[in-house]
């Protein structure tokens, strides 16, 4: 595959360039600028509306980009749609399966598609059928299928071409937590086995600090971060140090000592101190030692490692969930679905 | 559940790239046949609106004009073969509305397939339940002492299926305008459908309709469809309301590919 045209690294999948969409007045997506290499598993995170979809739907072929250019596994996603279709799998945010359709039938339609023979496609199907455990379901009609196990076809659809690179969009909205550990167990095989790239969109926080190699924050059209997920949190967002003393006149001792050895200045809300630290936990018993010859009396102490949403709070002011309160619609007006 | 496997690679990018507009006709036609034959009551449950007309229909048509059944079959069954057109296959753009709404569409879209495709399969294949339907009524009527001209028939069906293909693509291309508004598209097609029935002269008679009526039915292509479509039944197979049926379908099937293309092309 031409993997090594158009400039980009061998080993580059995706690139962007100033990448831009804009409906309207509204810039959904504004100078997407990103590089994802061979077998990567990054993830977009961030509130709906954040412009997530749109850049996935750019990327995938789907929705043509105001300015800007990216190429995806090699092709140009203006000038060669043909091309990026051909070596990508998608899955997006409905079903992939007709609802009148038969799973099965689907499995070897989108085989089809991808031009392989008719026998061809229905090994790969049965392949697929086996090892993503949809046999009791693969001659049922998709509309008839549960969540998980649309889910499931979906991912079958997405993987019948063997694609290097594959795209998931919100892959685990909707599912019971058994699915979606089930799903993640999945997407970690395929790529342990093949070295899929794997481009995700989620927001999820736990799905993204816990499965993905590498998260891109994004939050109004722009991607505010990109690194893997403890190096977000090292340096965006330290540990939440919270100690309490026995007595309120002992705080303000205690506080002085907590911004000496954290470095940060703790908020003091009677005998309870809090304050965000770098390598907390580490310095915690310092904290502790100190405050033990000074004669002030803890009564509790805790350090909680940092979340993404730290990290999104950190970067933007608001946490996740409050951004989400703010756009109740995934895509504004004008937009896709 | 053991993990997934991956053997057999495709074909390569370039060659997929490469534009393969009647294989991937042929896909999705058979693609959006599957499920009829699968289940092929759905085809005969959908002729229950056609046989109420003509049996609750019939009966007041003889009583009104004093005609025999066969006569008054002879008249009326050409308009129901006209009728399953304009219900079944007007309301075919629904289907593709629920795969919008659904998500297969949109995983169709990237596949590396002709975008036409997407369409002209999809048209094409509203050829089947037409035929099908056709002949069973037909044959229903039959023993109720109908007679269509083999010839007639054969070449009655071909027009019905060259008129079903324009007019399913329009209501395909209804579907891809509407997108999720699933309201509009009904809106639409419901105050369409029932002006062109009554107006093409199907149920009755338009002779001693007001003038204005015939006004607005001498332009109505579904009127000279039905018009053309009895002439064939009958074995009137050479004329001018024959040839104009024909071009009024043909205007339409052209007119319904290269908008619905068009439209295809444009979705996300």
């Amino acid at each position: 595959m031409g993997v090594n045209r158009g400039g980009m690294a061998p080993d580059t999948v995706i690139s962007t360039d100033k990448l831009t969409k804009r409906f309207g007045d509204l810039d959904a997506v504004r100078d997407l600028d990103i590089e994802v290499r061979r077998g990567e598993l990054v993830a977009f995170l961030g509130p709906n509306g954040a412009g997530k979809t749109t850049s996935l739907r750019m990327l995938t072929t789907l929705l043509p980009p105001t300015s800007g250019s990216a190429r995806v596994v090699g092709h140009d996603i203006t000038t060669e749609q043909a091309a990026v279709r051909a070596s990508i799998g998608y899955v997006g945010q409905g079903s992939s399966g007709s609802p009148a359709q038969r799973v099965r039938d689907e499995l070897v339609v989108q085989g089809r598609f991808f031009g392989m023979s008719r026998a061809a496609a229905g090994a790969r199907a049965d392949e697929l059928v086996d090892s993503l455990g949809i046999t009791p379901f693969a001659d049922k009609q998709v509309q008839h299928l549960s969540g998980g196990q649309k889910r499931r076809v979906d991912i079958a659809i997405g993987l019948m071409n063997a694609p290097t690179l594959l795209f998931l969009d919100e892959p685990s909205t909707g599912l019971d937590p058994q699915s979606r550990a089930n799903l993640w167990q999945h997407i970690t095989a395929l790529r342990a086995e093949h070295g899929t790239t794997v481009f995700l969109t989620t927001h999820y926080l736990e799905e993204a600090d816990r499965y993905a190699e590498r998260v891109m924050v994004m939050d109004a059209g722009r991607v505010i971060a990109d690194d893997t997920a403890p190096a977000l949190k090292a340096s965006l967002a330290g540990d939440t140090v919270t100690i309490e003393v026995g007595e309120p006149h002992e705080a303000a001792r205690a506080a002085v000592v907590v911004e000496e050895v954290l470095e940060a200045r703790p908020t003091v809300t009677g005998t309870e101190l809090t304050a965000a630290a770098a390598d907390g936990a580490r310095r915690l018993p310092v904290v502790l030692r100190r405050l033990a010859d000074d004669g002030v009396l803890v009564t509790s102490a805790t350090c909680i490692p940092p979340t993404l949403d730290d990290v999104f709070l950190a970067l933007t002011g608001r946490t996740l969930r409050e951004a989400h309160a703010e756009t109740p619609t995934d895509t504004p007006q004008g937009g896709p679905r | 559940m053991t993990t997934t496997t991956v053997t057999a690679p495709p074909a390569t990018a370039a060659a997929l790239a490469r534009p393969r507009p009647a294989r991937d006709t042929w896909l999705v036609l058979v693609r959006e046949l599957r499920p009829v034959v699968r289940d092929p009551f759905t085809v005969i449950f959908s002729l229950f609106q056609p046989l109420v007309f003509l049996g609750l229909f019939v009966p007041l048509l003889v009583v009104q004009t004093g005609q025999a059944t066969a006569e008054v079959l002879t008249w009326f069954v050409p308009g129901v073969l006209v009728m399953i057109v304009l219900f079944g296959t007007g309301a075919t753009g629904s289907n593709l509305q629920y795969e919008i709404m659904f998500g297969s569409h949109e995983r169709t879209l990237v596949a590396p397939i002709s975008r036409s495709a997407l369409l002209v399969g999809r048209a094409l294949k509203e050829v089947v339940p037409i035929v099908v339907q056709s002949l069973v009524i037909v044959a229903i009527a039959l023993p109720f002492g109908y007679r269509a001209d083999p010839l007639g028939l054969a070449l009655g069906i071909v027009l019905l299926a060259v008129f079903g293909v324009g007019l399913g693509s329009l209501s395909y291309t209804l579907a891809l305008k509407t997108k999720s508004n699933e309201w509009v598209f009904w809106a639409v097609q419901q105050s369409l459908i029932f002006p062109l029935l009554i107006l093409s002269g199907v149920l009755l008679p338009l002779e001693g309709a007001p003038g204005w009526m015939r006004a607005v039915a001498s332009v109505n292509p579904v009127s000279w469809v039905t018009e053309g479509e009895r002439a064939l039944l009958q074995g009137e197979l050479v004329s001018g309301t024959v040839g104009a049926a024909f071009l009024a379908a043909l205007v339409l099937a052209v007119l319904g590919l290269v908008v619905g293309i068009r439209a295809i092309r444009r979705s996300d």
